[in-house]
Parts: C-alpha cells; structure tokens; sequence
C-alpha cells in the first residue's frame, strides 16, 4: 500500500480526530437519510449523471457553500490561536497544526471557494443571458466540475488520512521540497490541484466557445450583457493561466517523484523561477475570480436602478484591458527577490496602471447609480458594500504597488489585511450578490430579505472588525503565517480581529437561516413571473426555475438589455405560433465515473501505491475511449410537448 | 442546433478547415516543401558558420517562426479572411500570452541572476 | 429596427455585429479544441521559459552540446513533417468520402509518429544509460520535462489516431467521427509547431553550446 499505514490517521489530534468524526457523521447521516428516503435514483439521474448546465452550475455552487464552510472553520481556529498566544502563552495550536490550518485555508477558499462559486454563477447564467439552450459541450461541463469536486474531497480527505501541507497556499519550494516536507501533505496539495485544475481548465474552454459560437440570434457582441463579457474576459484567463500552473505543479510534482531538479537548492536548480512561474498565473487568477463579480454587480446595479448601466462600451473596454493587463504585473509578488530596478519598476508601473480600467468600472457603476431610483433590495447592499470595501483594497494594493514600499510591506499581515480587503469585498461580495440576485431565478422562490440584509451587515461590519486591526499590526510589523508571537502589544488589535470573525461567523449563520427560512416558507415566496426584480437581460425572460431547455422558441435580440427591450416594445411573454422540435443532450455518468477513477488515481499517487493508481489511469483511459465510442444520442423534445410546457408554465410578465 | 457537416455558415469557418477543395493538395504540397526548405536552412545556420556568431540565434529564431507560420497558413489553414477572425483572434491572444510568459520570465530571471550571488554559491557560503 | 433607450452610443451595425445566431455543431468543436490547443502551447511555453532559464545549469554534468545527435534530430524532424503531410491528407480524403485513400494516409502518419517515438525513447535511454537523466542536473530535469512531454503528446496522438481508424473502419465517415478527425489533425499538426521549437530551442541552439 505504498506509504500509507494505521500511522497516518492522526489518532493522537484531538482536534483534526473530532473534525474528522464530525464530517463523517455529517456524510453517512446524509447518505442515511438519502438510502432511508428512497432519493438514489433521483439523485443519480436529475444531479449525478446532469448534463444541464443549470444543474452542474447549482452543484458548484454548493460546493463553494460547503468549502467556505471549511475553510471559515479554519479561519476561525487561526483567529482565536492569535487571540491568545502572545507572550508566554503557547496558544491551543502546535505549530505544525497551524502551518497545515493556513495552507489549508488558503487552498480551500481559493481554489474550492472562490473557484466553484464564480465558476458555478457564470455556469447557470450565461447560456440563460445569451439566449441558448445550453454550453457549447455539456457533457464536458459535467467532467470539470466533477474534477473540481474530485480535488475538493482529496483536500478534505487529508483531514482524516495523513496530514495537509504545512507550505502555505502556493507551496513554495525549496520549503516543498522532498528533502523539506518529506510527508504526503505536499503531494496532497499537488494532486488536488492538479487533478481540479484541469477540471477548472476544461470549464474555461468550455464557456468561452459558449460566449463566442453559441448567442441567440441578433445578440451581437455588443449587445452581450456585461456579465457575459466579464465571464469571456475570466475564461479567457482561465485558459491562457491554468496552463502555466499545470506545468510549475508538474515540475514541482517531478521534483518530488523522480528526484528532478527544477527548484531544488542542489543540482543547478532555481526556487525562484517557481516564484517566477507560479505568480504567471497568480496574478491573472485573482482576474480570473474578481472579473465575474464585476459583472454580477454590473447587473445587479443595472437591475435594480432600473437603467442602462452607463457607459456599457467603457465597461467592455476596461474589462478586456485589464484582462490583458493582468498577464503583465506578476513580479509585483515577488518585488524582494532581488531584481534590479528596471524590473520593479517596470512591473510597479504596469500594476498602477491596471487600477485604472478598474476605476473607470467604478465611476460607472457610481454613475448608474446617480440620478436612479435606486430600490435596496440584499443585492444592492452587497453591490454597494463591494463598491466602498473595494476602493480601499485597491487604494492599499496601489500603494504595495510601490516598489520600496513593498520591501516594508511584504509578507507582513498587512498584505494579508489587503488581500482579504479585494477578496473578500471583491469575490466574495459578489459571490453573495449573485447569490441573492440569481437564487429566484434557480430554484422559483425568493429569499428572505430580512436575514439576507442581517448576513450582509454581519459581514460588512465583521469584516471592517477583523481586517483593519490587520493593516495596523502589518505597519507594525507583524509578519504573516506567524504562530505564536511575544510582543504582548499587539494582542489586543488580534482580539478585535478575533471578534471580526466572530461576526462575519454571524453572517454565515445569518445566510443559512436565510436559506432555512425561506425553504420551509418557499409556498409563499413563489415567483410565478418568472421576472421578480424586473429584470433587463434574458434570464428573466423565461420561467422561474427555468425549463431543461432553457428557452421553448430561441429569443431573437433587438437591443442591449434584450429583455427590458422586450418590454418595453411588448414583445416579451408573446406566446409563438408554432413551437419547433428541439434537441438537448442527454444524461451522461461521464464526469461521475471519471472523477471516481480520478479519486482514486490521486490518492494512490499521493501515497505511491503505484498499483493502484495504474489501474485507476487505466480504466480512466477506458472509460474515455468507452464513452468515445458510443455515439451520443440528443433527446428531442417536439413541438407539442413544448406548447403544452408552455402553456403550464405560462410566464405571467406583463408588458409595461 | 442543426449538425451541418460542411461550410453551412458562410460567416463561419472551423480552424483547419479550408475554403476550397482543389487548392488542398497543392496547399499541403507547397506547404510541407517550405517547411523541409526552412528545416533544412535551420540545420545550415546551426552548424555551418555562415551567420555572424551571436546571430545564430537571432537567425534560428526568425526560421523557427517563420516556420511555425508556414504551418499555421498550409496546415492549419489560417488566414486573413472574414470567416476567420475568431480563430485568429484566439491565436493572437495565445501567442501575446506565449511571449509574456517566456520573454517575461527569461527578463526576470536573467535580471534576478544578473544581481544576486548565484544559487549554488550561495548554499556554499552557507556550509 | 432602431436602436432603443438602452442602446444609446452604440450604433446599431455595430452592436448587432455577431448576430447571426448560434454556430453549426463542426465550428462549435473545432473552435473549443482550437482553444484547447492554445492553452496547451500555453502550457508548453512555460515548460520552454524553464528550459531556457535552467539549460545553462548543467551542475558539472553533461552539457547539451556533448548529448545532442543532430542526425537522430534530422530524421526525427523528417518523420514529423511527413507524417503532418500524410495527416493533413488523410484528413482531406476522409471528407471526399475516399475511405481507402484515407486509411492508408493514416497509417502512414501512425508509422511516421511511431518512428518518431522510437527514435526518441532511444535517444532517451542513450541518454540515462550515460548517466544522464532528469535528476543529473536542472538542464537535464528540463530537458526531459519538454521534449518528454512533447513524446507524450505523441504518444496520446498515436492512441487518438488508431481509436479514430477503427471508428471510421466500425461506424464510417459519420459526422461526429469526421468532427473528431477534424480536432485530431488540429492537434497532431499543433505537435509539429511545438516540435518546431524544440528542435530550433533545445536541439540547434543546444549543439552549439
């Protein structure tokens, strides 16, 4: 069995053995009540085996849920190590529990969080706002994320077998390195990522060939809602970035297995050009995350001030500058290293430059709002949450975008109070904006508006609480990834973090009461319109939640705005004539299946059982070429099923 | 979505897919007779001394990607036209991101070297 | 139709330019594995920025110059080319429903990559038998990584080649089957860009050091 013995369950943590009893009683209770209920076969052939985009996109974005769940928890254990262990006092966390706790977070809330959640709105959204019936390939749409589910369950299984890496969320060599880290946690972290990433890569594909082949007729490329640009400019990324980060894990993953010596201190090796490399994709991956949000917010501001978002063409513009922009800024990671001036400059420069195709965004948004009838509905407040938070990220970043002083700031937690500053303010305020803004169009029931406005005023305020302590303790010259510290005076800046957290735990609950209550209240929150914002782009043209096939006749696009054009001129909720067969494709295990052989795969190469992950690439191979074989058939749905669906839907829009 | 199997859409065209049937095999031809032209001119330029020393690289650079492009042109069939501003757009914004990443990261490097004690005599003076 | 309230600073040529509706099914797949293929030379690329930084890191181990063979790399060449001519082909004739003609190009192209791998796992165990394999030195790490990825493209190629030959012989030029071959001969005519580079990067530049 390669490496793996009793040995690696960590029997003697009480803390990593009471989370581990906890989520396996949380599954096999989940799995109990899904047997004792009879729910196998639904679950199998309406989610396990969907091909529908809208599907896949709502189980990415459960995941993101379930894994910003973990890593809260992590967070949380983070925060309260530093509430207490300062000066003589050694904390709860040993520091090679701690090390694990952080790279974990990171790993979790980028790759697991951050990734799913936009992955998943972009997902559900896009084919309904261009008018089609689903992504270009549906079946490889149901692949990455059963990839990107595959690398979540192998970070999550390192809590239970063997341990997580202790190298921080990039793994920098040498400290990755064998001779450094010589246990699986290392390789855990590699093979996840690697395993998601392809997943992650696959999906970009995916949605660009969707953004650029398949629109609804008339809907030109400047006619796309802004979302759908922000979602191509975040593709785009995808697949021009994950690449690069393939290949450094890759090189890395040789390191360690064969004994090559890419980053090595011996043998001619180079730890910098891991740096070097892995911060090629860094810095557009956090474009990768931030663009999508942008377009959330753009809908969302647009949506609910009832106008054109100003400046629709700047904002096109400034979303394609930053997205080549952001391949040109990533030494600003590494300004220390030691390059001379020139490249500090140069990179300095170029990443200031970056700011301001993000302000121009702002000032539109800013502009939308002027002068509308602004209705507050929860995603305006995250909307508008966003838009304060942001500006004073960024305002830090530009200013760690000096060169010199970024020799004070680096790898200070003042960094980490920046970065959390855009993520948090950023990704995940979007995440949450979408979240409230698009939930009636997935699932036909609104949400409750009072706990929603409570989780985002826990996390605005929770956030402010836990992160500008941070900011004056990084001035200070507290550094990051710090376990334990001995100048007592900074304690009390970490209490107050420790108390932030607390209430952006808050808003957490906040938001799963907010889903409790409105699911058990769901009869009365019915959305027969299909339209309950009164929306402006074509998601909402169609029923709340919306057919299998999306759109019964393909809508034809006049104007920007396609739906509140509609409106406008009548046409929307027109009944057609005659209804035209059409085809879907059908169920297919694909991604179920090879996510199975991925798991096991990775786990048998994380713990060098070779046998096993031979045999686990092999009926990968098999199940590919099996699958490859068959021709897929389409389901056709005719005319009249159509207008009978149509007539029982029956979307209740009236024309203004 | 209608299965057409050929040049359905004449706004559209797949890559590697070409225009007109007739001028394929002549298109392959020439372009396999440039290719084997332009390897054989590499193979000269490196070993035979007719370029300037530090040219050579310059020289097998230009030959590389003069190449490159002869593939692109009579094998993937890539053109100026209409039809194919998509895929050329897609190829442009890979090959931007192909530069960036190795002319950045050959800049960084050769700057991080050019400044810092190398690696290896670093760990030296450690010992 | 004009151009309504909301459409305002965008003519409306422009804004309904790309309008013509959803693509056919073949430019759909084509463009995809198109975008595939650009990620994967993205992928290369940064494999060739780590071979160009570490090939000068040889450790006190062999250097290019002593390891490289340009005759093997000349015929090596030859076999990619020829085999991109016979693919590009093959590929013709298959959609002029010229079954035979087809096959045989195939498999012409299937000997061609198959001497090319052959040569290579060669050069490859010339190489480790000398002591030479990727965990010499930071040259040698890279210079397996590149061109043994490349190999291993090669390899999935051959695998992706016989899968279609039989597929075509079982089901016939289908359209679905004749969309694959479509991104089959994209991706094996790719490999020769990517080799390309190799050849001029790794091989030519490397003899002379």
């Amino acid at each position: 069995m390669g490496k793996l013995t009793w040995a690696a369950i960590p029997l003697d943590n009480p803390i990593q053995m009471g989370a581990s009893v906890f989520v396996m009683v949380f599954i096999g209770s989940v799995l109990a009540i899904v047997t004792f209920k009879g729910w196998w076969k639904y679950l199998w052939s309406e989610w396990l085996t969907t091909t529908d985009h809208k599907r896949v996109g709502v189980m990415y974005v459960l995941l993101a849920l379930l894994m910003l769940l973990r890593g809260f928890v992590d967070a949380i254990m983070m925060r309260s190590q530093l509430a207490i262990a300062a000066g003589s006092a050694p904390g709860y966390l040993p520091p090679e529990h701690y090390d694990q706790i952080f790279s974990a977070h990171g790993t979790i809330m980028i790759f697991f969080m951050a990734m799913p959640f936009m992955v998943g709105l972009m997902n559900f959204v896009v084919p309904l706002q261009l008018g089609v019936r689903d992504v270009a390939f549906p079946v490889l749409n149901a692949v990455s994320f059963w990839l990107t589910a595959t690398g979540a369950l192998l970070v999550n299984v390192s809590l239970v077998i063997g341990e997580f890496a202790r190298t921080g969320w990039l793994a920098y060599p040498p400290l990755s390195e064998l001779q450094f880290s010589p246990g699986v946690g290392v390789d855990y972290y590699l093979w996840s990522l690697q395993i998601a990433g392809v997943g992650t890569l696959l999906s970009g594909i995916n949605l660009v060939t969707t953004i650029l082949k398949l629109r609804a007729p008339g809907m030109g490329y400047m006619r796309m809602p802004v979302f759908c640009w922000t979602a191509l400019a975040s593709n785009l990324l995808i697949v021009a970035a994950f690449p690069i980060l393939t290949a450094t894990l890759g090189m890395l993953l040789l390191d360690r297995y064969i004994g090559a010596h890419f980053f090595t201190n011996d043998g001619g090796g180079n730890a910098m050009l891991y740096f070097n490399l892995i911060w090629a994709w860094g810095h557009p991956e956090v474009y990768i995350l931030i663009l999508p949000a942008f377009g959330v917010f753009s809908e969302v501001i647009a949506t609910f001030t009832g106008k054109a978002l100003f400046g629709y063409r700047s904002m096109v513009m400034a979303t394609m500058a930053i997205c080549i922009l952001s391949f040109m800024v990533w030494l600003h990671h590494f300004f220390t290293m030691g390059a001379g001036a020139n490249v500090n400059a140069f990179f300095g420069i170029m990443t200031m430059i970056i700011a301001i195709p993000t302000g121009v965004k702002v000032f539109n948004w800013l502009f939308t709002l002027y002068g509308g009838r602004v209705r507050f509905e929860v995603p305006v407040l995250w909307a508008i949450g966003f838009m304060v938070t942001f500006v004073i990220g960024g305002l830090t970043g530009v200013l760690m975008a000096v060169p010199p002083a970024d020799f004070v700031l680096h790898n200070s937690v003042f960094l980490v109070a920046h970065f959390h500053n855009v993520i948090i303010g950023g990704v995940l305020f979007g995440a949450m904006a979408g979240y409230n803004y698009w939930f009636p169009k997935v699932f036909g029931f609104t949400l409750d508006k009072r706990l929603g406005q409570l989780s985002f005023w826990c996390w605005l305020i929770g956030f402010y609480v836990a992160f500008m302590p941070l900011y004056v303790l990084g001035l200070f010259g507290m550094t990051r990834r710090m376990q334990h510290y001995a100048n007592t005076e900074w304690q009390p800046y970490l209490i107050v973090a420790e108390a932030g957290a607390i209430l952006i735990l808050c808003g957490i609950l906040a938001t799963i009461a907010q889903l409790v209550v409105s699911i058990r209240s769901r009869a009365r929150r019915r959305d027969l319109t299909g339209d309950p914002w009164d929306g402006r782009t074509l998601e909402w043209s169609t029923t709340s939640p919306p057919p299998r096939y999306n759109f019964a006749v393909m809508p034809r696009v006049e104007s920007q705005d396609a739906f509140a054009h509609m409106k406008e001129t009548g046409t929307a909720g027109v009944f057609p004539e005659k209804y035209e067969s059409i085809e879907l494709p059908g169920n297919s295990p694909n991604g179920f299946v090879t996510a199975f052989f991925a798991v096991i795969t990775g786990f048998a190469l994380i713990w060098h059982i070779w046998w096993m992950a031979i045999l686990g690439i092999l009926c990968a191979l098999l199940t590919l070429l099996a699958f490859g074989w068959i021709e897929r058939i389409n389901v056709e749905i005719s005319g009249e099923e159509l207008a009978r669906d149509a007539r029982a839907r029956m979307p209740k829009v009236e024309p203004v | 979505m209608i299965d057409s199997v050929r040049h359905s859409s004449t706004e559209d065209l797949a890559p590697g897919d070409r225009q007109s049937h007739s001028a394929s095999i002549a298109a392959y031809t020439v372009g396999l007779g440039f290719a084997l032209l332009l390897t054989a001119a590499s193979f000269i330029v490196s070993q035979a001394h007719l370029l300037w020393e530090p040219g050579v690289a310059v020289g097998l650079a230009v030959l590389a990607i003069a190449q490159m492009g002869v593939h692109l042109v009579f094998f993937l069939h890539l053109n100026s036209g209409p039809d194919n501003t998509n895929n050329v757009l897609a190829l442009a914004f890979g090959i931007l991101i192909v530069t960036l990443v190795v002319s950045g990261s050959l800049w960084i490097m050769a700057n991080l070297n050019g400044n810092m004690i190398p690696h290896s005599v670093l760990m030296e003076m450690q010992r | 139709m004009s151009a309504s309230a909301s459409e305002i600073g965008v003519p409306t040529a422009i804004a309904a330019f790309g309008g013509d509706g959803p693509a056919p099914v073949r430019i759909v797949v084509g463009y995809g594995f198109w975008i595939f293929l650009l990620s994967d030379i993205i992928m290369f690329s940064a494999l060739f920025a780590a071979y160009a930084v570490l090939s000068g890191q040889t450790d006190g181990g062999p250097t290019p110059h002593s390891l490289f063979e340009l005759k093997h790399v000349a015929i090596e060449t030859l076999c990619l080319l020829f085999s991109s001519y016979t693919c590009g082909l093959g590929s013709l004739f298959i959609e002029r429903r010229r079954l035979k003609l087809f096959f045989i190009l195939f498999a012409a192209t299937f000997a061609l990559g198959a001497i090319f791998l052959s040569l290579e796992f060669s050069e490859f165990a010339g190489m480790l038998a000398q002591g030479a394999g990727p965990s010499r030195s930071a040259f040698l790490s890279s210079f397996f990584s590149l061109v043994g990825l490349h190999g291993a493209h090669v390899t999935v190629g051959l695998l992706w080649l016989a899968f279609m030959m039989a597929q075509v012989a079982a089901q016939g030029p289908r359209a679905y089957v004749l969309r694959r071959i479509l991104c089959f001969s994209l991706f094996w005519h790719a490999l020769d860009i990517i080799w390309v580079a190799v050849m001029s990067l790794v091989y030519l530049m490397g003899a002379r050091i």
